[in-house]
């Protein structure tokens, strides 16, 4: 079994009060806490600091381990003291005394064993499972029909995603986390999607939106143009005299909703000019000029002007 | 294999019961009770919420365990997750407009 050095992982003394090991335990854990410290390793360094710190708040625990002595370094393979483990009546989840001798024992586990008195009379004690966490990506069309996925835990699993996701949602899958002991009920998944930017797509909530560019004359005179959608190419009526930035509807176009139902596809319109004339065009512009007292700025002249 | 009646969106359409908020963060129902009076969770209906709250209250949870918070404190870590949540959320929606 590996020592490890529970005062050096908390930075105190060996003769720190229990207030003092409180203290840097708290502060270390404001630190490293993966819910607050993006760092990489995070995680692990938590995992330290509150397994040091279970074992050296508890009286109990920090006697048996202070009787290790001081001999060893962090890390250093070592054995108990002869009747060490007779002392400290450390027992496994199934009631039968640890084995010293077993290389892979960890001495975190071995402390978590000792839980004050309730270690007897809670040793058939049922135990959830442990909850899973993980973020997965999906694409739009991921998404919008449902997907399976492979993830690893304990061991490799796969998933189904059902239709009905949306950016930031949440799904549980009940019982896919840890397995319970002793009757504990298995614990849950809970998978935190985020989905992959679309070329030209982007989602609020179920609702999609697109950029849809339209020639000035089918912005002016109306057309009926062929747009995208998750289903496939669908026509979509522009009527006359459309502004650009106006907003048109597809009922029912966008991502499938949990339950039922879909979001809505806004196609909102960009009035785009060639760019590259040609003569014929040219001259059409020019005689568009000429025929045309469209002042598109006419509300700047209705603003009081500031400069004079 | 998870079967589709297994898995189940936490979405705003979706509540659960303050039982299920308890069994999923680990907070006893007195303390979500707390988490209510405090403001920093608003009920749907006597004893439901919006299935949304789960993931925050259950981020909260841990920290309080792991930091020793103590309840009023656990109310503003709360307030403060789903407020991150909600403009990281917004931030996403903007920087992911296509071109």
């Amino acid at each position: 079994m590996k020592y490890k050095d529970y005062y050096a992982i908390l930075g105190v003394q060996r003769g720190a009060s229990a207030d003092e090991i409180k203290k840097a335990y708290r502060k270390a854990a404001q630190k490293h806490h993966p819910d607050v410290s993006k760092e990489a390793g995070a995680e692990e360094k938590f995992k330290e600091v509150a397994e040091a710190y279970q074992t050296l708040k508890d009286p109990e625990k920090r006697a048996a381990y202070d009787q290790l002595g001081t001999g060893f370094r962090e890390g250093e393979e070592f054995r108990p003291p002869p009747d060490w483990g007779e002392r400290f009546h450390f027992r496994q989840g199934n009631g039968e005394a640890f084995s010293f001798d077993d290389l892979d024992l960890d001495l975190g586990d071995l402390f978590e064993s000792l839980r004050g008195g309730a270690r007897q009379a809670g040793r058939q004690r049922p135990i959830p499972g442990q909850d899973y966490e993980a973020t997965i990506h999906l694409t739009l069309d991921e998404a919008h029909r449902g997907t399976e996925i492979d993830l690893a835990f304990e061991k490799p699993v796969k998933v189904r995603i059902p239709k009905g996701a949306a950016d930031g949602q949440r799904l549980r899958l009940r019982g896919q986390g840890g397995k319970g002991i002793n009757g504990g009920r298995d614990g849950d998944l809970y998978l935190n999607i985020v989905l992959h930017p679309h070329s030209l797509f982007r989602t609020s909530g179920h609702d999609l939106y697109l950029d849809l560019p339209l020639a000035p004359w089918e912005a002016a005179l109306g057309a009926t143009v062929e747009v995208p959608t998750l289903d496939g190419r669908v026509a979509l009526k522009i009527p006359p005299d459309t502004a650009a930035g106006r907003k048109l509807r597809l009922a029912r176009k966008g991502l499938a909703k949990p339950g039922g139902g879909e979001g809505d596809l806004y196609a909102v319109v960009q009035i785009v000019n060639p760019t590259v004339l040609g003569t014929r065009e040219r001259s059409l512009f020019e005689e568009l000029a000429k025929a045309s007292r469209f002042d598109p700025r006419a509300h700047f002249a209705a603003e009081k002007s500031h400069g004079d | 294999m998870a079967t589709e009646s297994e898995a189940f969106w936490l979405h705003a359409g979706a509540t659960v019961t303050i039982d299920e908020l308890s069994t999923a963060s680990g907070l006893t129902v007195m303390e979500i009770r707390e988490l209510v009076e405090y403001g920093a969770l608003t009920p749907v209906g006597e004893v439901t919420f919006s299935a949304t709250c789960v993931a925050c209250v259950r981020q909260a949870a841990r920290l309080q365990r792991d930091l020793e918070l103590e309840i009023p404190a656990l109310a503003l870590v709360l307030s403060f997750l789903e407020r991150i949540e909600t403009l990281e959320l917004e931030v996403r929606k903007l920087t992911s407009k296509p071109r």
